[in-house]
C-alpha cells in the first residue's frame, strides 16, 4: 500500500512529474507482475531443455547462448509414461462432470426461480448453506457407497460425485441468474401456450448463456484440477483410470524414474485450462464475481 | 480402444441425451395428470434429480460421517468420544491443526491483502487487463501443477553447488542460503512456502473481485473528496476502503474455508511430512495408510464443525440480500 500511496500522499494538490505519471505504481505493479509470472516461466523453459542442463543449471542460464532447446521431454510423457492415457482419461471425466451438473441445476434452478411450490425458500436456502460443506465430510460414506454399488474406481463413480459436489454452485449462480431475468419474457409465453419446457429451451436457457458459459468453465477447471476426488474414488480401485493430477502427483512422489519430465507433464495438463481461460477469460471472471458479490 | 471409443460415444452424445430426454418425460408424465395437479407436480420433477444429488452425495453422507466418527475402526461398534479423545491427545492430529491455523490466517491475510494491493494498483493504469491476465492465471491450473512449478522454485543444492533452485540462486547473490525451504521446521518455516504456493494461485481471485467492487463505487463519491483538498491515501482510508470492507469479508471467508480444505498442494509438495501436515492430510493417511475410518471420520466432522459458523454467516448474508431484492 506504501509503494501507491506514499509518492501521491506527498503531491498533494501541486503534483510533481513523478506522481504525475504514478511511477510509484508502475513500479509496484510491475515488480508484483514479475513475481508472479517467473515460477511459471522457468519451469516452462525447463521443461523444453534436456534433462542434464536442467539439472546442472537454472532455468535462466539457458536464457543465453549456446541455446540447448528440444521437444524431448513432451515427446517421451506423450509417447511412453502413462500421461498420454490419462490426459484422455481426463478429458472423459471432465466433460459429463461439467455437462451433467449444468443440466442438473438448470433444471433445478429454473424451478426456484419461476415455479411456484411450498417450501422453495426454505429449500434454496439449505442450497446456500451447502455451498461450504467440505467434500472431506462425505468421503468415507460415499465411497463405501460406490463400493456396494460395484462402481468404485469407474469413470460414472466420479461423475456422480462431481456433479453433487459442483451442484450447490451452479444451483445458486444459475438460480440468481435467471430470477433476475425479466418476468414478462415467461408471462407472455406462457399466456401463448408455451409449456415449461419449451421456455425453458426457448427462453431461459439462451438468455441464460453467459451465466451457463460462467459457470461450464468454472466447473470444467474444478474437475480438471482435481486431485482429491479421483484419488479417492479411482485411485485405490482402478489404476487405469487415473486423472492427470493424480498421475503426476504419483511421479513427485516417486522421486524416482521420470522426475526430469516432471515440467514437461505439468505443462501437458495445463494447457487446456490455459486455453479455456485465455479464450473464454471474461466469463470466468464474471462467474466468480457472480459467484461472491450480488449483482 | 473400442472401450475407449465407446466411452467417448457415452460421454459426448449419451449423457446429453438422458438429460434431455429426463425433462422431456416429465412433461409426458405431467400431461397426464389432471389440471390442478399440474402446478403442483411439475417443480419437484424439475428438481428432482438436483434433490436426489445432493441429498445422496451431500446430505446423507454428512450423516454417516458423523455417525461414523463414533464408531471404531471396523464400524462395528459405537466407542463414544473415543474418536475425538484421539484427536485432541495425538501430537500429529495436534500439529496438524496448528498448521491449519496458521494456514487460515497467513493464507487469508496474504490473499485479501496482496488481491486488495493489486486491485488498487490495475485500477490506475492502462494495462490494466493484461496486469490481472498475469496475476489471475495461477488460479486456471491445477494446485498438482503449481506444486510441481514451486517444487523448482524452492528447489535446494547443497552449499557450493549450483543453485538451481530460482529463490536460492537469488539469495545466493546476496551471499546467503542455501536453504532447503521445505525442510526448515524452525518458525514452522516449510509450512508457510506452502502457504505461498497457495498464495500465488489465489491472489488472483480476490483481485479479481475487489476489482469489481471497486469498480462500483461511485466516481464522483471520490471526486468531492479530492476537491475537497484530500489525498489519494485519504480518500483510500475514508471512502474507498470502509466500502470495500463487505467484499474483503466474503473474500475472506472464502479463503478460510480453503485455507481449512487444503489438501493438494501438501500432497504434492510435502506428503505432510517434516511437520507439514493439515487435518485433510492427516484424514487422508487415516483413512488409507492406517485404514481407521472412525478416526478419519472424527477429523472430517472436526473440519465440518469449523465452517459451520461460515455456513451460518453465508445465510445470513444470503437472506439479507434477498430482502433488498
Amino acid at each position: 500500500m506504501t509503494a501507491v500511496s506514499a509518492p501521491r500522499e506527498m503531491a498533494g494538490p501541486k503534483q510533481g512529474w513523478f506522481a504525475r505519471h504514478h511511477i510509484g505504481v508502475h513500479t509496484a505493479l510491475i515488480v508484483l507482475m514479475v513475481i508472479w509470472a517467473i515460477p511459471t516461466i522457468g519451469l516452462f523453459i525447463n521443461s523444453f531443455r534436456p534433462a542434464t542442463d536442467a539439472f546442472g543449471s537454472g532455468w535462466w542460464s539457458a536464457l543465453f547462448p549456446p541455446y540447448n532447446f528440444n521437444f524431448e521431454n513432451y515427446a517421451h510423457v506423450l509417447g511412453q509414461s502413462g500421461i498420454g492415457t490419462s490426459f484422455l482419461n481426463s478429458l472423459f471425466i471432465s466433460i459429463p462432470a461439467t455437462v451433467i451438473p449444468l443440466f442438473v441445476a438448470a433444471f433445478a434452478a429454473y424451478a426456484f426461480s419461476w415455479m411456484e411450490f411450498p417450501g422453495r425458500n426454505i429449500l434454496f436456502v439449505v442450497v446456500v448453506g451447502l455451498l461450504v460443506v467440505p467434500l472431506q465430510a462425505t468421503l468415507i460414506p460415499v465411497l463405501s457407497m460406490f463400493a456396494s454399488w460395484g462402481i468404485a474406481g469407474t469413470f460414472l463413480a466420479v461423475w456422480l460425485a462431481h456433479t453433487a459436489y459442483g451442484l450447490p454452485f451452479a444451483i445458486y449462480l444459475l438460480r440468481n441468474f435467471m430470477g433476475s431475468l425479466p418476468r414478462e419474457v415467461f408471462e407472455s409465453a406462457a399466456i401463448d401456450g408455451a409449456s415449461a419446457v419449451t421456455s425453458f429451451f426457448r427462453l431461459a436457457l439462451p438468455m441464460s448463456v453467459p451465466a451457463i458459459a460462467a459457470l461450464a468453465i468454472f466447473q470444467f477447471l474444478f474437475v480438471w484440477n482435481d486431485l482429491l476426488v479421483a484419488l479417492i474414488y479411482i485411485s485405490l480401485v482402478n489404476p487405469d483410470n487415473l486423472p492427470l493430477p493424480v498421475v503426476i502427483a504419483n511421479l513427485v512422489s516417486s522421486q524416482g524414474a521420470g522426475i526430469e519430465f516432471l515440467g514437461a507433464a505439468a505443462f501437458l495438463s495445463m494447457a487446456l485450462p490455459l486455453i479455456v481461460f485465455f479464450s473464454l477469460q471474461r466469463f470466468f471472471v464474471r462467474g466468480i464475481v457472480g459467484g461472491s458479490v450480488k449483482g | 480402444m473400442t472401450d475407449k471409443l465407446i466411452t467417448a460415444a457415452i460421454v459426448v452424445v449419451g449423457v446429453p441425451a438422458v438429460l434431455i430426454g429426463y425433462i422431456w418425460l416429465t412433461e409426458q408424465v405431467i400431461r397426464i395428470l389432471p389440471e390442478k395437479q399440474k402446478p403442483r407436480v411439475r417443480p419437484w420433477l424439475w428438481m428432482a434429480p438436483a434433490l436426489a444429488f445432493l441429498a445422496l452425495f451431500l446430505v446423507y453422507p454428512m450423516f454417516g460421517t458423523f455417525l461414523r466418527s463414533f464408531q471404531n475402526h471396523p464400524g462395528t461398534e459405537f466407542v463414544g468420544l473415543d474418536n475425538f479423545f484421539w484427536f485432541f491427545g495425538s501430537a500429529d492430529a495436534l500439529s496438524a491443526l496448528k498448521n491449519n491455523v496458521l494456514w487460515l490466517i497467513f493464507l487469508t491475510l496474504f490473499v485479501v491483502g496482496f488481491g486488495l494491493l493489486v486491485a488498487v494498483l490495475v485500477d490506475k493504469v492502462r494495462y490494466e487487463s493484461f496486469a490481472k491476465s498475469v496475476i489471475f492465471v495461477p488460479l486456471a491450473i491445477s494446485m498438482v501443477a503449481a506444486g510441481v512449478i514451486w517444487l523448482y522454485m524452492y528447489q535446494y543444492r547443497p552449499p557450493g553447488a549450483v543453485q538451481t533452485g530460482t529463490l536460492n540462486a537469488a539469495i545466493d547473490i546476496f551471499g546467503l542460503g542455501p536453504v532447503p525451504w521445505l525442510q526448515v521446521q524452525t518458525f514452522s518455516v516449510n509450512t508457510f512456502m506452502l502457504i505461498i504456493v497457495m498464495a500465488w494461485m489465489w491472489t488472483g481471485f480476490a483481485m479479481v473481485i475487489i476489482s469489481a467492487a471497486l469498480k462500483g463505487i461511485n466516481p464522483e463519491l471520490m471526486e468531492a473528496a479530492r476537491v475537497d483538498g484530500a489525498t489519494e491515501w485519504q480518500v483510500f482510508r475514508g471512502i474507498v476502503f470502509p466500502l470495500l470492507v463487505p467484499t474483503l469479508v466474503v473474500v475472506s471467508t472464502t479463503m478460510i474455508i480453503t485455507a481449512l480444505k487444503a489438501f493438494d498442494v501438501v500432497f504434492t509438495m510435502t506428503s505432510g511430512n517434516l511437520n507439514t501436515n493439515v487435518i485433510a492430510n492427516q484424514m487422508y493417511a487415516e483413512m488409507f495408510k492406517f485404514g481407521q475410518y472412525g478416526r478419519a471420520s472424527a477429523i472430517a466432522v472436526v473440519l465440518l464443525l469449523a465452517i459451520i459458523p461460515i455456513m451460518f454467516f453465508n445465510i445470513g448474508r444470503f437472506r439479507a440480500q434477498e430482502a433488498v431484492r
